[in-house]
């Protein structure tokens, strides 16, 4: 079962967002607790970049955001962030372990990372099967390998809300299926909550606890079975947008009501 | 005084331009700008900043402008107030639209340069400015020495204490703020120490070439640079390098010493792309 809210917990209520006139996000609830993953789902321009970003304190709003930590409410709770795409070059001279040292020491990396950093940064990598990374430069990355990084760099220190961008953007079905379990694999070791947003339906659903459908304002939301049989599905992403291989099976599957898998 | 122990260092040399005041405070000079330059540089190729800087070193035209207007006699000070001022309001302006920053500069880039232009070369006065076109790092004096050795140890102090965070910054500001990191403020100190770097050696850099000497050890250091310490080490080796070797080479050939060095990083930066292209074949 999860947890009801004992660690941590995100609370959002009537959340809305406007940038000038346009409004982004109408009206938004959403409750995520502790040791549960939330997919966040909707087509491009449905406001799942700035629901994030809302959540992290960078855009204005109106409505509330509330967040518990160790059971009790917290303004500032620890925040771990997977970008969506980096501003860096292929081929910049930023290696993985310059970036992951940059988040495990305050000692300047471009004076040298040294031993003990060094094997700080090779611990880190390892919980996310990256150790292998460590020389290679940032940039060369595959989307997968960086996706992993990313979440290293995340995930140290431990955060109390984990938010993903876009993970699947760029990388291939077996690399998202590893990062999914990783993910998924946190709630075990980490008192942690997890938002997750995406268009990216069919790759999501095996993985996390509940869906929400969002295009401006929740359209659905609930165990990922129930929302993949909610009408308004189609509705949303548009029949045309269905060209996922494997949506017929999980359609089909729908019915069944069966966990996920873990 | 500490000039003399470094005056009489270098008559124990045995060459010719060891044995000149000038050419000992340029050496001097050359020494403590290009690592300085070379610093900068990196953050300035990382963070794609090459054309602010550019705009930067021209402000300084508008600059001295505003100093003939107001009847400044060094023009010192309202260049450095319009750099830094610059600095401020792109940062500010880059913050606010999320739009490219390639146009907006491209204007402001033109309107400073016609600006200090129009205003240097009333009555055809303009001959007498065309000093700081070129620069002249012969001319330095001990004092300024002495202020760009105060710069250097503001950028050291803001290395040693941001270095990290300015990559988080780069790289995704969004990152780097869910990290805690002041983007903001990191930027701003970023961009202001550069207005002053820029300013504080352009009569040795000259406007034309200043640019340059920040832009060219960097970008060939990222061509054979594999990580940040790399990175940050041959840039430093490279500026150096060019900054000795055209200084003294200059004095031979009597040619302006700001230009000779560009030269030198130049032939740096093409040796580096082809030991690069060679390396990731």
């Amino acid at each position: 079962m999860l947890n009801t809210c004992e660690h941590c917990c995100t609370r959002v209520e009537d959340l809305t967002v406007k940038l000038g006139s346009n409004v982004i996000l109408s009206r938004v609830n959403l409750h995520v607790n502790c040791g549960e993953v939330v997919g966040v789902v909707g087509p491009n321009g449905a406001g799942k970049t700035t629901l994030l970003r809302t959540l992290m304190g960078e855009m204005p709003y109106q409505g509330r955001i509330s967040f518990r930590v160790g059971g009790n409410p917290s303004q500032t709770p620890k925040i771990g962030y997977v970008p969506q795409k980096l501003h860096l070059e292929k081929g910049a001279p930023v290696s993985v372990a310059d970036l992951v040292a940059s988040a495990v020491t305050r000692r300047p990396v471009w004076a040298g990372i040294d031993g003990s950093t060094a094997g700080r940064v090779k611990e880190v990598l390892s919980l996310f099967s990256a150790e292998h990374l460590v020389k290679r430069k940032v940039g060369d990355l595959s989307g997968g390998e960086l996706q992993r990084v990313l979440l290293a760099i995340a995930m140290t220190p431990a955060p109390d809300l984990l938010l993903l961008d876009e993970p699947a953007s760029g990388v291939d079905a077996k690399g998202l299926a590893l990062f999914y379990r990783i993910v998924r694999g946190l709630r075990q070791t980490h008192d942690i909550s997890v938002v997750l947003v995406t268009h990216d339906l069919a790759g999501i659903y095996s993985y996390v606890d509940r869906m929400v459908l969002l295009n401006r304002g929740v359209i659905a939301e609930g165990r990922p079975q129930e929302v993949l049989a909610d009408g308004k599905l189609v509705e949303v992403f548009g029949a045309a947008l269905w060209n996922i291989s494997c949506l017929p099976a999980i359609v089909k599957d729908k019915g069944k009501g069966g966990d996920n898998a873990d | 005084m500490l000039i003399d122990v470094w005056y009489n260092l270098l008559n124990t040399l045995p060459f010719e331009w060891a044995h000149y005041v000038f050419m000992k405070n340029a050496l001097l000079a050359v020494l403590l700008v290009t690592p300085l330059f070379a610093l900068m540089g990196t953050m300035v190729v990382s963070n794609r900043m090459v054309f602010f800087t550019d705009v930067l070193g021209h402000s300084a035209l508008t600059g001295i402008a505003i100093g003939v207007l107001l009847g400044f006699q060094d023009p010192a000070l309202p260049m450095l107030l319009l750099a830094v001022l610059l600095s401020v309001g792109v940062n500010l302006l880059k913050n606010m639209t999320r739009a490219s920053m390639d146009t907006i500069l491209g204007v402001l880039f033109a309107f400073i340069v016609a600006l200090g232009i129009v205003v240097l070369s009333r009555r055809g006065g303009f001959a007498k400015y065309t000093g700081y076109l070129i620069g002249d790092i012969l001319t330095v004096t001990p004092a300024q020495i002495g202020w760009l050795l105060a710069i250097a140890a503001a950028v050291m102090v803001y290395w040693f204490a941001a270095g990290n965070a300015m990559i988080f910054t780069s790289i995704s500001s969004s990152l780097a703020r869910s990290r805690k990191v002041n983007t903001f403020w990191v930027e701003t100190s970023f961009t202001v120490l550069l207005a002053l770097v820029v300013i504080l050696s352009i009569r040795l850099a000259g406007i034309l070439i200043i640019n340059s000497l920040l832009v060219l050890p960097a970008a060939a250091a990222r061509n054979i640079s594999r990580n940040m310490r790399a990175y940050t080490a041959w840039a430093v080796l490279i500026s150096l390098f060019s900054g000795i070797s055209g200084l003294i080479v200059s004095f031979y050939w009597g040619t302006a010493s700001g230009a000779t060095i560009v030269l030198f990083a130049a032939a740096c930066y093409a040796v580096s792309a082809l030991f690069g292209a060679g390396k990731n074949r």
